[in-house]
């Protein structure tokens, strides 16, 4: 059998020799494996931000919201109904093993006001294991505790973006806001979460203890109530046990009859956002599904200037066999030079896979991703491109009669 | 025991309704160091006698022993193997490969029986040396003589140490002074080295340097002659 080293250096002459039609034959490759590439990378990027906000918003979370209020036939949104209490919260976390922590909130915009500088924002009001609920922490200052939660005290942690807009470069802790003219303490700063999956900006927010938003900024329609709770459940395999017990709970709390509808609504969020990844990743099998077909025609490309190879070298093929190749020698060389063909097409398609990958993540708002198995999924296939459509000629090669051939002009 | 040995050979060629029989029933021997020109007009079955002598090719019916293996029963692979190791092929067109160097077209049977690159180097230049080449060896084809070529072409079929060079008209494209060296040159095998050497050839001056004329009409033997020194 012919030496490997041997074959490669001859398929490598081979190929020099025609230089452009070299070129233009990988081209094909080029632009399949380069397609291949980018798909893959903005298929993972657009799975790993959604995996990134799934995890800013807090792992194994569950929303508990208040019920929907139908007046006269018309369904007002989720939570306009008051069904939800603070006790409910309280309830839950003391009653349901499945639940960790339970954060109620009553939230609303406003308009904060720091000295000349003013800035509209989200204010939540929660008690103190929103920070544990939410997996945030606190920079600077620190969490308001249960006392000053139960006691409606003015106090308030800032999100980032507030305290670049209200204060610059300052020391926000220690300093009094107006929220709605209600003067709250600054204690203590979040670390900033970046954008939410639905882009809105997590940081622009202002925390404050529920029984002060409830009783000096949005009031409730009930006493007590609250618009919604976060719950997080011990980890992620009890979400769906946790959404059980917190369903039924409720329902006796609020005495809510056998073949009665929930005043409330259990919303499992890592459940959204796996249908959403899902989708992606689907999406990306498509578009990968595509790009595979430029793989397919730059493959048969590599066949058809290699069917055009044998002939014109049917004479070669002729004197090799004279001297002594045998049936497997002659497929081998050309098997290696269509599988070097691909293989160098696949390296070339994988460098500008990764330019323009990186490119794409600089100049829009897609990220794409590179990964290893992606590269090496780019190569194999390359390769294997090569060795199909390299084996017909080959085989067309070794069937050659010598003598034949050896007269060939 | 003879070196070739052929009994009642027949190759018959189908061209569409008609069958053609180039080789109609020839028995010979060919002896070990034997220096052997077979003469003959186109047409007459020399080229099919050396294509099927140069296992290229199978006969239709009867048998020829190489070396004592019947030929007859072997297969492509098999074939290659007995081209590669016992025959060395010169041509009238020289057929050695463009665009590769004199010293890479010598290495080329080796690359099918497994040396090391080290030795088809050193084999290579040994056989070039031999055939007068020396300092050629990164010459291509087109940078050297037809003599030149065709010498490169010896070299390449004495490289495996062949016992047997098949010569196909070797001088068919080169001039009269050229065409001497050249055989001048396999009279030295032969002698030196006791390599058979059989060549076909239409011309007679060239047939004389052997020692045993054979001439072919329609697919027979119609003269075998031994020449006495």
């Amino acid at each position: 059998m012919i030496n490997l080293r041997a074959a490669v250096k001859i398929s490598f002459r081979a190929l020099r020799v025609n230089k452009m039609r070299s070129a233009l034959t990988m081209l094909g490759i080029i632009i399949g494996v380069m397609a291949v590439i980018v798909m893959l990378a903005i298929g993972a990027g657009a799975r790993k931000a959604i995996g990134d906000s799934i995890a800013s918003m807090g792992s194994n979370i569950l929303i508990v919201m208040s019920g929907a209020h139908t007046a006269g036939g018309a369904h007002l949104g989720s939570g306009s109904l008051p069904s939800l209490t603070l006790l409910d919260a309280e309830a839950i976390v003391d009653n349901c093993p499945a639940v960790q922590e339970v954060a109620p909130m009553h939230n609303g915009g406003a308009q904060v006001v720091f000295g000349h500088q003013n800035w509209t924002t989200q204010i939540t009001g929660s008690t103190p294991s929103m920070i544990a609920v939410r997996d945030w922490s606190i920079q600077r200052g620190r969490n308001f505790t249960e006392q000053e939660s139960k006691t409606a005290a003015k106090v308030a942690l800032l999100g980032q973006t507030v305290v670049d807009n209200l204060f610059g470069d300052m020391d926000p802790v220690g300093q009094v806001i107006r929220i709605k003219d209600v003067p709250f303490l600054v204690i203590g700063v979040l670390a900033p979460k970046g954008q939410s999956m639905m882009g809105q900006d997590q940081d622009d927010s202002v925390i404050v203890p529920i029984t002060a938003a409830q009783k000096k900024l949005f009031g409730t329609s009930f006493p007590g109530s609250v618009r919604m709770a976060m719950v997080k459940a011990v980890d992620a395999d009890s979400l769906d046990k946790a959404q059980e017990q917190i369903e039924r709970l409720l329902r006796q709390r609020h005495h809510i009859g056998p073949h009665q509808d929930d005043d409330f609504e259990v919303r499992n969020l890592t459940q959204v956002m796996e249908t959403f990844q899902q989708a992606v990743s689907i999406m990306t099998l498509l578009l990968g599904a595509i790009a595979s077909i430029s793989l397919l025609v730059g493959g048969i490309g590599i066949m058809n200037i290699m069917l055009v190879s044998v002939t014109e070298r049917t004479r070669e093929i002729g004197i090799r066999m004279a001297v002594g190749a045998k049936v497997w020698d002659i497929r081998l060389q050309f098997i290696i030079e269509a599988v070097t063909l691909s293989i160098t097409g696949g390296a070339v398609g994988i460098l500008i896979g990764i330019i323009i990958s990186e490119l794409v993540t600089r100049f829009s708002p897609l990220t794409a991703l590179i990964s290893a198995s992606s590269i090496l999924l780019g190569f194999g296939f390359s390769a294997l491109v090569g060795i199909f459509f390299g084996f017909y000629p080959a085989y067309k090669a070794s069937q050659l009669n010598p003598i034949d051939a050896l007269r060939y002009e | 025991m003879s070196l070739i040995k052929i009994e009642a050979l027949v190759k018959v060629y189908q061209l569409g309704d008609v069958s053609l029989r180039a080789l109609d029933g020839i028995s010979l021997n060919i002896d070990n160091g034997e220096y052997l020109a077979i003469m003959g007009p186109s047409g007459s079955g020399k080229s099919t006698f050396m294509n099927i002598i140069g296992c290229l090719d199978k006969p239709t019916e009867g048998k020829y022993y190489l070396d004592g293996i019947d030929v007859g029963t072997l297969d492509k692979d098999q074939l290659a193997d007995i081209r590669n190791k016992k025959i060395g092929f010169v041509f009238q067109g020289f057929n050695l490969l463009s665009r590769t160097s004199a010293l890479e077209n010598v290495e080329l049977p080796m690359l099918y029986n497994g040396l090391s690159t080290k030795d088809r180097y050193d084999r290579a230049r040994a056989a070039l040396k031999s055939v007068g080449l020396e300092g050629r060896e990164d010459h291509h084809p087109n940078q050297l003589s037809g003599g030149q070529q065709q010498r490169v072409a010896i070299a390449r079929a004495l490289v495996n140490n062949a016992p047997i060079i098949l010569a196909d008209e070797p001088t068919g494209n080169l001039d009269t002074r050229t065409s001497v060296e050249i055989m001048e040159l396999f009279v030295k095998l032969n002698r030196e080295s006791g390599i058979t050497v059989i060549l076909i050839t239409h011309e007679a001056d060239i047939a004389a340097f052997a020692r045993r004329v054979m001439r072919f009409r329609d697919g027979h033997v119609v003269s075998d002659e031994e020449k006495r020194k």
